[in-house]
């Protein structure tokens, strides 16, 4: 079983987001990692080799140069390859033009499955997986919590408003890992002194065929006018007084200030 | 000159910081109060590669380097000190006399079960009366055919009451002084050795440390580890490597130390602001900032020192006893930023005071250290 992992680099959740002269997000300073939701994809798919004890498991990312980290990162975990398709440079893409790239990269690649994270925790669209299946034409099951396999399909059980809905589909296809589908290990010793000798794939856009401008801000169909960051936080109010008062005091300003009933 | 991490070593200080934070530290507090060998900590570490970090993979280590192994006790320390010094006297005084002096032979049998973390070890130097002066042994083996017989006794050894083999000095000639001196393999379980029981500490309340006593201890002439007469210049040298873990485990506690006064300094009023903005909090921060900083220095030189087969034992001298006096006066400072709070099991800086005294005694107290570097100034 070939599987393809579709990867993401993104900040650090703990990272403080600040602004540079230019308005653009600042990057100095900031940790970069796994994408949580790709790490649960990571996560299943060396379970799934594990269980069927046999199969191999494929990194891909797209992304500049020091997304190369993260795909080590993978393979620290235990993934056998990683694919890196370096945009360095590339300005004002957009979930289309990305998952253009992708599928373009997957022609390079060998699978019989592919998982990716539902979102990234940066802009948290949920579009490129879901973009790339209807590109290479096979089927998706996105926000998963469970995946079983079968002879040439797939089981999965995917987050619905108030359930679950069970999906059985034929493979290939393409499925997107919500929290819960698996708790990623943290990668062994061992595991990060074998990941540098891991093989690792590296194609420029060029290298795909690709024109830098229709897959930047010329293909776009979406174009980031402005960034701002959320005004700060106010400090809390404490409401004194018996329960009963101060309860009524609160209700009262949740209409007339806060304007939320 | 080059200051970066290389990428497997940021890799496993990210890996060891989160697994620190996620599994050890939550267990900490418990792990003190109750005095429990983190047996399930232990083993977690032990499918991670790491208590085999810095030996080949041949030996059934990971391959890892001693920076490696630096950062992975710091950051265990700064999470549970108990759980720091049962994995850094696990390598250090367990597994380490075995990778420098053992024949092929002892490496296969003993260090691969070690390395994999099948069980722990142990290195048993100090004695009741033979302490900063281990070369005053009294613990002796006399040979009878093919066999040695041991008798004498060992005390606060660390981890020996889950150690699958321990190592100790025993006299061998006494007429020889130092160079009678020989290292033997004690399995457990062998006739007439006994582990006694654990000693009640101030503080690293969870790790093991415990008496061990030899009454007619048997063993045959191939558990003599490498050389006989050399067990005083081995345990040396293994204390040289050893000192680099102690700083880093005294670097963990400080940097604890810090994390947690900087975090209470700002969240704590008092005259209506928070206290830290009071100058007299702020320079207490600020030197325990720029001693971890000098220290984590000092420790990654030693380290980088010994991966590059250089001499490095005066710089790990500098590095344990720096590392362990800024530690203990960030400790002190860390409960008087917390006030009264700091008196109390509610914080975590009451054990953070208590766990990092031992880092000034163990393996070498800081006396011992002022002592070798000034004998490797040529004093
Ligand atoms: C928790 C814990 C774990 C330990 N684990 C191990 C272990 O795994 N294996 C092991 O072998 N040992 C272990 N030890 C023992 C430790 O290494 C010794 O306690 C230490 O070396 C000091 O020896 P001592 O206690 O006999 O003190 P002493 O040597 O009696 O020292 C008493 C005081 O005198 C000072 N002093 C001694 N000689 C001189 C001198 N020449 N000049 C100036 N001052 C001097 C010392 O610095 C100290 O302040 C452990 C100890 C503890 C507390």
């Amino acid at each position: 079983m070939k599987i393809l992992v579709l990867m993401k680099q993104t900040f650090d959740t703990e990272t403080k987001i600040s602004l540079d002269a230019n308005g653009k997000i600042d990057e100095a300073g900031v940790n970069f990692v796994v994408n949580p939701y790709c790490e649960f994809a990571v996560e299943e798919a060396l379970r799934i080799k594990e269980r069927l004890g046999a199969g191999e498991v494929t990194v891909l990312s797209v992304g500049p140069e020091r997304a190369e980290t993260s795909i080590r990162q993978c393979l620290a975990m235990g993934a056998d390859k990683g694919v890196l398709v370096n945009t360095g440079g590339l300005e004002g893409g957009d979930e289309f033009t990305t998952a253009q790239i992708v599928a373009k990269a997957i022609e390079k690649v060998e699978y019989d499955i592919i998982l990716a994270g539902f979102q990234a925790v940066d802009d948290g669209s949920a579009q490129v997986a879901p973009r790339v299946a209807e590109l290479l034409g096979i089927p998706q099951v996105t926000v998963i919590t469970k995946l079983e396999l079968e002879d040439g399909k797939a089981i999965a059980t995917r987050e619905i408003d108030d359930g679950v809905e069970i999906i059985e589909v034929a493979l290939p296809a393409i499925f997107t890992a919500q929290q819960g589908l698996a708790e990623p290990r943290y990668p062994s010793m061992k595991g990060i002194m074998q990941a540098k000798k891991k093989p690792m794939e590296r194609y420029s856009l060029a290298d795909l065929g690709l024109d830098a401008g229709l897959v930047g801000t010329d293909g776009a169909k979406v174009k980031i006018v402005e960034l701002s960051l959320p005004t700060p936080r106010k400090g809390g109010k404490i409401v004194e007084g018996e329960p009963a008062e101060a309860a009524q005091k609160v209700v009262q300003l949740l209409r007339s200030e806060a304007k939320v009933i | 000159m080059n200051f970066e991490l290389t990428e497997e070593q940021a890799m496993l200080r990210n890996m060891v910081k989160e697994f620190a934070d996620e599994v050890i530290a939550p267990r900490a507090g418990e792990i003190d109060r109750t005095g429990e060998f983190p047996v399930d900590i232990v083993k977690k570490l032990a499918e991670l590669d790491l208590l085999g970090l810095p030996f080949p993979e041949k030996y059934g280590g990971a391959g890892g380097d001693t920076v490696s192994y630096a950062i992975a006790v710091e950051e265990i320390s700064r999470a549970c000190a108990s759980t720091g010094i049962t994995y850094a006297a696990h390598i250090s005084l367990g597994c380490s006399p075995f990778y420098l002096f053992g024949t092929e032979e002892q490496k296969q049998k003993y260090l691969v079960p070690l390395a994999k973390g099948e069980y722990m070890g142990a290195f048993g130097l100090t004695e009741p009366n033979a302490g900063s002066d281990a070369g005053g042994t009294q613990t002796h083996a006399v040979q009878d055919g093919d066999e040695w017989v041991i008798n004498g006794s060992k005390i606060f050894i660390t981890n020996a009451g889950y150690a699958g083999t321990v190592v100790i000095t025993a006299v061998t000639d006494k007429s020889k002084g130092t160079c009678g001196i020989t290292n033997f393999i004690i399995p457990r379980g062998t006739p007439g050795f006994t582990v006694g029981k654990e000693f009640d500490k101030m503080g690293l309340r969870g790790s093991n440390t415990v008496p061990l006593y030899f009454d007619n201890v048997r063993v045959p002439k191939e558990n003599i580890l490498g050389t006989p007469g050399q067990g005083f210049k081995q345990f040396l040298e293994v204390l040289d490597g050893g000192r680099i873990s102690i700083g880093a485990m005294s670097l963990g506690i400080a940097q604890a130390c810090l994390d947690a006064s900087l975090q209470y300094a700002r969240e704590r009023k008092q005259f209506g602001q928070s206290i830290s903005k009071f100058q007299a909090i702020q320079f207490k921060l600020a030197d325990m900032a720029m001693h971890i900083e000098l220290a984590r220095l000092m420790i990654w030189k030693a380290a980088w020192l010994k991966d590059n087969k250089k001499n490095f034992s005066k710089e790990a001298a500098y590095a344990k006893l720096f590392a362990s006096e800024i530690a203990a006066k960030a400790a002190t400072e860390a409960v008087q930023i917390h006030g009264g709070y700091g008196y109390m099991k509610e914080y975590p800086v009451e054990r953070f005071y208590r766990d990092v005294k031992l880092c000034e005694i163990g393996e070498g107290t800081s006396e011992v250290q002022r002592i070798v570097i000034a004998r490797l100034l040529g004093c």
